[in-house]
């Protein structure tokens, strides 16, 4: 459960964020929607830690982010923006790094990444060194990374960037089982089609505030659009006016 | 459960083996560049001394048939003659042109001069800044000034006077340095060639963990887990730390190696450098480790790239000669003031050792606990820039 209140951000004279409030729900899978610079990869930072907020809070199953963020990163597993994996070390070896700081070890470990692995469909590539993957690939090493220590909390940073209609599928389907898995899930995307395939939950953003939120068909009733796509461009004209 | 710190120092030290240009410069470059550059530098440093002690003098000479007892003198002095322009103004230009190291001139009046009892004017002609001629001309004028005093003797002698008259004093020199205080002062430099070689180990790691792990966007993911930044810095300045270990035991090691192919016993030198002072080289360097390791990982910490750390830690590299030029500079003696500047204190130890000297507990502690407070304090510096919001760029 990610609860959101008030959050404002500034980064030197430029307001990153106004005032973004959601809340994302255990079972659902929640999609920040916005266009390029609306604020969503700084609120998805603050919420996994690497930043603070300068006002509001954000909490992750009651943990604050700013007072806690060690509790915070315990229930958390977050694919970044940059996937970032260690050229040099295998597959398998990124995954293991990152569960052994989570303070995993031996037997538990080991057959969390092996269950990763066929998930993921990975068993080709695993032992390969890094530094030779696809994007594609890449992207799925670095969410079995983030996966390893089962959280119940998952937020994705624009997830489908880069990759192709395999695995777009190959990671909706993984999303779909963390939700029916009761985890929560919060991801970030400017791709209509692929929010609207996905998402229970929608929070529209533009320019640091929250323009809409609700279910997909809320969002098509009271933008009075059929199509999200169409939503989503009407959406960001009237914040662009105001 | 593993301390998170060990995990991220094996997670770099394993990557950072599988590395080509880290493991290059840290177990290659670094350690064998020294020794290397040294033993042959050595080698031809003796070759051309030895050979210089060796080789007669030359020496030209003009107007030989005016002084035969002279010509004799140094011919049989070791002194191989040769021809040489008639003028004074003749053999300048060609000393001046290089034509010819070293010109005597015999003018004329010598024989008159020397018939009436009155000095006897000789030119000796040479350039002194030309390097290499400085030790002929001193040979040279050392052999005219014995036969000048040979013919002194002769004079008093036909006057009924001892020659020990107009030598009122007799100077001796006494040289104490023993073969291995001789050398130290060419094996100085050998210290400034093992704080390299360390530090050098450390580089990439120090500028891979920090601008590297930035550049390549892994920083942010790894900011995502549940450990503080502090034990993550902690194991990426260890992990450098290990590198650097591993680098000065080998660079210690080459030298060890190396230094035995070097006449140094030629010129009348030892190295002293066997296993022992070899392990007390190691041990007094030791504790400059965690403080390069800190060192380099605060300067990588302020970059934004890997290249723009690159050129910093680069400079790093620089630090430890300071010190050293200006201790050989003034020739400082070790105090316990002196043994609280890092690799300063590691230079005047290796010196110490290198000289076959004992040392003495006290500077050890002092400068292995100056070097270490230092190191923490770099550390934690180090801590303090890994918290900051701006890490991410």
């Amino acid at each position: 459960m990610i609860e959101v209140r008030q959050l404002a951000k500034r980064f030197g004279q430029v307001a990153a964020l106004r005032d973004i409030s959601f809340a994302a729900r255990d079972g659902r899978v929640t999609g920040l929607l916005g266009p390029n610079g609306a604020g969503k990869s700084t609120c998805l930072r603050i919420l996994y830690t690497a930043i603070q907020a300068d006002s509001g809070s954000a909490t992750i199953d009651g943990h604050d982010c700013t007072l806690e963020p060690l509790a915070v990163r315990r229930c958390l597993g977050v694919l970044p923006h940059a996937t970032g994996l260690y050229p040099n070390l295998t597959a398998r070896e990124n995954v293991r790094y990152y569960g052994e700081l989570h303070g995993l070890a031996g037997e538990p470990l080991e057959r969390g990444i092996e269950a990763l692995v066929a998930r993921l469909d990975l068993a080709d590539i695993a032992d390969r060194p890094a530094h030779g993957l696809s994007q594609g690939q890449r992207i799925k090493v670095a969410l079995a990374r983030a996966l390893v220590h089962n959280p119940r909390n998952v937020i994705l940073d624009e997830p489908t960037n880069g990759l192709d209609v395999m695995a777009i599928r190959t990671l909706r389907d993984l999303i779909r089982g963390l939700r029916d898995e009761g985890c929560c899930v919060l991801l970030s995307s400017h791709v209509m089609q692929e929010i609207g395939a996905l998402c229970d939950d929608l929070v529209i953003i533009g320019k640091g505030r929250v323009v809409l939120q609700g279910s997909p068909d809320e969002v098509r009733t009271a933008t009075g659009c059929d199509n999200l796509e169409e939503a989503f461009v009407q959406l960001s004209q009237t914040e662009q006016v105001a | 459960m593993r301390s998170p710190v060990l995990v991220v120092a094996a997670k770099e030290i394993r990557e950072n083996l599988r590395d080509r240009r880290t493991l290059f410069s840290a177990l290659i470059f670094g350690p064998l560049f020294g020794p290397i550059l040294f033993a042959l530098m050595m080698t031809l440093t003796l070759d051309r001394a030895v050979s210089n002690l060796d080789t007669p003098l030359e020496l030209a000479v003009s107007g030989q048939a005016i002084a035969p007892n002279l010509i004799r003198f140094l011919e049989e002095n070791g002194t191989t003659i040769k021809p040489a322009p008639d003028t004074l103004a003749d053999a300048q230009s060609a000393v001046r042109a290089g034509e010819i190291d070293l010109a005597l001139v015999i003018p004329e009046r010598y024989a008159e001069r020397l018939q009436q009892g009155q000095p006897a004017p000789l030119e000796l002609v040479w350039d002194s800044s030309n390097s290499q001629v400085a030790k002929h001309a001193a040979r040279a004028r050392g052999l005219l000034d014995a036969y000048g005093r040979q013919l002194a003797a002769v004079r008093l002698q036909v006057r009924g006077i001892s020659p020990v008259t107009i030598l009122p004093i007799d100077v001796r020199t006494v040289d104490v340095s023993t073969p291995a205080s001789r050398s130290v002062l060419v094996l100085g430099m050998m210290t400034y060639l093992i704080l390299f070689a360390t530090l050098m180990g450390g580089l990439y790691l120090a500028i891979d963990a920090t601008a590297g792990e930035r550049e390549r966007g892994s920083l942010e993911a790894l900011l995502t887990l549940p450990v503080e930044r502090g034990s993550l810095i902690g194991g990426k300045i260890l992990a450098t730390c290990v590198f650097m270990t591993l680098s000065l035991a080998l660079t210690v090691t080459a030298f060890t190696v190396s230094l035995r192919w070097v006449p140094l016993e030629t010129l009348g030198m030892s190295s002293n450098f066997g296993v022992l002072v070899a392990l007390a080289v190691l041990g007094v360097t030791l504790p400059f480790v965690p403080l390069g390791a800190a060192l380099m990982t605060v300067i990588a910490s302020f970059t934004r790239s890997y290249k723009e750390a690159q050129t910093w830690v680069a400079l790093v590299l620089l630090i430890p000669t300071l010190p050293i030029l200006v201790a050989s500079l003034y020739s400082l003696k070790e105090n316990a003031w002196l043994m609280s500047l890092p690799s300063l204190s590691q230079h005047l130890l290796i010196t110490q050792l290198l000289r076959g000297d004992s040392l003495s507990a006290g500077n050890i502690a002092i400068s292995a606990g100056a070097s270490l407070v230092l190191g923490g304090l770099l550390v934690a510096l180090a801590v303090r820039l890994y918290r900051r919001e701006a890490l991410l760029g």
